[in-house]
């Protein structure tokens, strides 16, 4: 079993990396089955976790909960093409839910909290150790304050980006440019992470060509 | 009815949790709670509606031999493995030694893992294009690109030994992470907070009703 087991991962693995020659039959293959066992996945882990845990355990102790499976039937409905607009109702209820959570939850982490942060002090004065700050960290706070200003400036596209503004937007620019660069060269290094363990599993625990 | 009740649904939802926020007391604090309840089951509801929807989907096509109906059939028999299965196992399904973790293991995780990792195939090729220094801003996302790649592994870290601590490739890596990155990132971090804020608003008030068919 275990053997089998290795070499259906194999297959499907190499059935997968074969995309990179072409798309052919092979690769089809692996992705329907994906496909297949991804959407079986969550359906059978959100009905022991939601349906199953959250509803059928709990409804005698919390009635109400039978008002979220009635919506949940509802959302079903869109499979019925006579009656599927009545799945407007809980996909309005998902959407007003999730608008109420993300004004406030936005607001406070994306906002008040990335504005909070940006304005620190730049250096303490204290009796007991008088001025307290390195340089390095000086010059830090204030690249992050600059870097984030000059960026909100370039995001406002209400007014024209000429002279002072348009030079604030300009810098704005390149902390943006630093940003995306930063994010590709970590978003590379987590696909070559990936890439590595796979061919850790191809060439060490398939064919044993490493140790 | 089709339209006014899915926008009064919207709107007593979203006011209720933006009330919560400010008063997380009776009876608010216990309407979030049912209504938090309520979109994990709808939520839950939701996949599976997505996933017999492609169980439908693919047996119609299988059914009426459309072109390539033969990968349809195989995510009708992928899907329904899982799924007999996942719910034949019962609570445990996730336990070591269930089928469900074997299939899990050894067919799931390879498939997964490996169709993100060929994205790194993908992500070179784009990297040739974009890591040109054609002007300035190229320029900064090439060297910003290059340091965090070059300061997280080890040549990079070897590469600079010599160099005093603070000033390694690793450190500038660092810095380069946690301080103009941060400042950029904060600014696109405060611009979607604001562009949320304000869509939520436009929702809850019944602005926008793309979600319910679009404004008819």
């Amino acid at each position: 079993m275990e053997h089998f087991a290795l070499w259906l991962s194999a297959f499907l693995t190499l059935g997968i990396l074969s995309f990179l020659y072409k798309d052919n039959p092979w690769y089809k293959l692996s992705e329907a089955i994906f496909v297949g066992i991804s959407a079986g996945f969550w359906f059978v882990t959100l009905f022991w976790d939601n349906l199953v845990g959250k509803f059928w355990d709990g409804w005698q102790d919390e009635p109400m909960l039978f008002v979220g499976a009635a919506l949940g039937f509802l959302m079903l409905l869109r499979l019925v093409p006579k009656i599927g607009w009545i799945s407007r109702w809980p996909l309005a209820f998902i959407v007003g839910a999730t608008s109420g959570l993300w004004l406030m939850n936005y607001l406070a982490s994306n906002i008040m909290v990335q504005v909070q942060a940006t304005i620190q002090p730049l250096f303490s004065i204290s009796y007991a150790s008088g001025f307290d700050a390195g340089w390095g960290a000086i010059i830090s706070s204030l690249v992050i304050v600059v870097g984030t200003f000059t960026g909100l400036v370039y995001f406002f596209f209400s007014k024209e980006h000429k002279g002072a503004f348009g030079g604030a937007a300009r810098v704005g620019i390149f902390f943006i440019m630093i940003t995306f660069g930063a994010s590709f060269g970590y978003t590379v290094m987590s696909r070559m992470s990936l890439l590595i363990g796979r061919m850790d599993f191809l060439l060490g625990d398939w064919l044993g060509m490493i140790g | 009815m089709r339209q006014e009740i899915p926008l009064l649904i919207t709107a007593i939802v979203g006011i209720g949790f933006v009330i919560q926020y400010f008063i997380p007391h009776w009876p608010f604090g216990k309407m979030s709670d049912w209504f938090s309840d309520w979109f994990s089951i709808v939520g839950a509801c939701a996949i599976i509606l997505g996933a017999l929807n492609l169980l439908k989907v693919s047996i119609e096509k299988t059914y009426r031999r459309k072109e390539d109906w033969g990968y349809a059939a195989v995510i009708i028999a992928s899907f329904l493995l899982m799924t007999i299965i996942g719910i034949a196992e019962g609570r445990g399904f996730r336990n070591p030694g269930t089928s469900f973790d074997w299939l899990y293991n050894f067919v799931y995780i390879p498939l997964s893992a490996t169709m993100f990792a060929i994205l790194a195939f993908f992500v070179a090729s784009a990297s040739y294009r974009a890591f040109r220094a054609r002007n300035f801003e190229a320029t900064l996302l090439l060297i910003a690109a290059f340091f965090v790649m070059i300061g997280r592994v080890p040549v990079g870290h070897t590469l600079s030994s010599f160099m005093p601590i603070g000033w390694q490739l690793s450190d500038l890596a660092s810095w380069v992470m946690t301080v103009p990155q941060a400042a950029g990132q904060r600014a696109i971090m405060i611009g979607i907070g604001l562009g949320i804020v304000s869509t939520s608003l436009r929702i809850i008030l019944g602005l926008e009703r793309a979600h319910i068919g679009g404004g008819k």
